[in-house]
């Protein structure tokens, strides 16, 4: 096996375009599992840990260039306000020390259906920067997840950059397992309400072959908010409609049986977080605080 | 391959690493210092924990490569590192005296001042410890959350200690011992 240690992004490129099978290790906290285990041997590991500009981020004035190996630790801690969804979203990895080492980068180049960044990132509608000796390309996220722990990445590609929309509207994530912390999610929903375009959208994590959206379901409330003229008079959603949003949340899902959960729970549990998840959202684009915070 | 690394304040080198092998084995097994733990190998447990340039990891998830040229404090390193943020200048610990580490049975003569960090000394006196497989990482995760948060509520503790698991204990002593780790540490400052 060979440990190669590129000191710049220029020198990483040239490094995966001269071996296209090195597994890229960043945070490490997947490719070291799958070694530790015996269940890869890779020729060659390219450490990213050398290049600093991937722990950068850059707020901008309509979006964020988060680099692929900020941590969650430091996504949690700098960027709530502006990326409330993705921050939600990383407070529920793993532990304290697994969110010091991983990143979004890690998650995407994995692209486990589990991973916990997924649903908030296809609510948001980021792009995904990626780049190669033959130059750099923006892969939007509904287009990025084309198979079980597959995604769009050429061989000689690596992932630099996720650009996300700065929130514009309230944004939700909730995931089920069964304990607080340490948990891979059975299943898990991300929402964003986008009041500017006046359009909702979403993200289902861990029951499909990839991280998903509901897009009928979008459709659906987006056209029952535009209908009920509720983006301007702010009225609470009817119940009715909240209740139709979350069957069809559920009927996108394409889950299987598992150790961590039957398909039809899946369903039924994605169900209950769209429908939650879409009031948290409501309430706060409405002006108020949120009651309980009961997941 | 050859690693060079700072492990608990000194430069240490180990050779012939395998590039797959994780800087929890290059501890172990190449430098003698078992003091971090190996359970999962998978991140899980927490019973792995160092400090990797001061922030704690699951060293079973860093691949020995990646720590060139890094900082790593482990269990061993504890009480030299508590004494520097006492203010007194120390030049680290040698893998000699790391080894010479032991787990002392009840009625032994009590550890001699500075020889156990504050996060050590309380988790003996309250009872944290029983088989003490998770203890160092719980030790390395505790002493990192009172050295940024001196008072930390209950959450604060749970939080930071999220990813250690303990079999033992129902976490109730261990918490206990964050809290009366906290409380000297008050009285000191």
């Amino acid at each position: 096996m060979d440990f190669l240690r590129p000191a710049s992004w220029e020198e990483a490129l040239a490094a995966k375009a001269e071996h296209p099978t090195a597994v890229p290790i960043a945070g490490g906290t997947d490719v070291m599992v799958e070694i530790n285990f015996d269940h890869r041997r890779p020729d060659v590991l390219l450490d990213l840990n050398r290049i600093g500009e991937l722990h950068d981020w850059e707020v901008g004035e309509d979006t964020v260039r988060l680099g692929a190996s900020v941590s969650y630790t430091r996504i949690i801690e700098n960027l709530r306000s502006v990326l409330p969804g993705l921050a939600t979203a990383s407070h529920t990895v793993a532990s304290p020390q697994i969110r010091n080492r991983g990143g979004v980068g890690g998650n995407l180049g994995c692209a486990s259906p589990a991973g916990d960044a997924h649903p908030a990132l296809l609510a948001s509608g980021c792009e995904v920067e990626v780049a190669s000796v033959r130059g750099t390309r923006m892969i939007p996220i509904d287009e990025f997840y084309v198979g079980v722990k597959r995604n769009a990445l050429a061989p000689d590609e690596l992932i630099r950059a996720i650009h996300l929309p700065r929130a514009d509207g309230p944004q939700q994530f909730s995931k089920v397992g069964t304990r607080n912390a340490m948990v891979i999610a059975v299943c898990a929903f991300g929402i964003a309400l986008h009041p500017s375009t006046r359009t909702v959208r979403t993200g289902i994590g861990s029951a499909a072959p990839t991280p998903i959206r509901a897009k009928a379901a979008e459709e659906f409330l987006a056209a029952a908010l535009e209908e009920g003229g509720f983006w301007d008079n702010g009225k609470i959603i009817p119940p009715a409609v909240a209740r139709q949003f979350a069957e069809l949340v559920s009927g996108a899902a394409n889950p299987i049986d598992d150790v961590r959960g039957s398909a039809s729970y899946r369903r039924h549990a994605l169900g209950v977080m769209a429908r939650r998840t879409l009031g948290w959202t409501w309430d706060e684009y409405r002006g108020n605080e949120r009651s309980a915070r009961c997941a | 391959m050859r690693v060079t690394f700072t492990v608990n304040g000194r430069e240490q080198e180990a050779d012939d690493v395998w590039e797959g092998e994780s800087l929890l084995y290059v501890l172990r097994e190449r430098m003698g210092l078992p003091g971090s733990k190996n359970a999962c190998e998978q991140g899980e447990c927490g019973s792995c924990t160092v400090r990797l340039d001061d922030v704690p990891v699951c060293s079973c998830l860093v691949a020995a490569g990646q720590v060139q040229g890094r900082e790593v404090v482990t269990v061993e390193g504890l009480a030299d590192q508590a004494r520097e943020r006492g203010g007194r200048a120390t030049d680290g610990t040698t893998l000699d005296q790391a080894k010479g580490w032991q787990a002392k049975p009840h009625g032994a003569q009590a550890a001699q001042p500075g020889q156990l960090a504050p996060i050590q000394q309380a988790f003996i006196d309250a009872g944290a410890v029983q088989c003490g497989f998770c203890t160092p990482g719980l030790l390395v995760a505790a002493d990192e959350l009172l050295e940024r948060n001196s008072s930390p509520t209950d959450a604060d503790i749970r939080e930071a200690l999220s990813g250690n698991l303990c079999r033992c204990t129902g976490y109730e002593k261990i918490l206990d011992a964050v809290r009366l780790a906290a409380a000297r540490q008050d009285e000191v400052v």
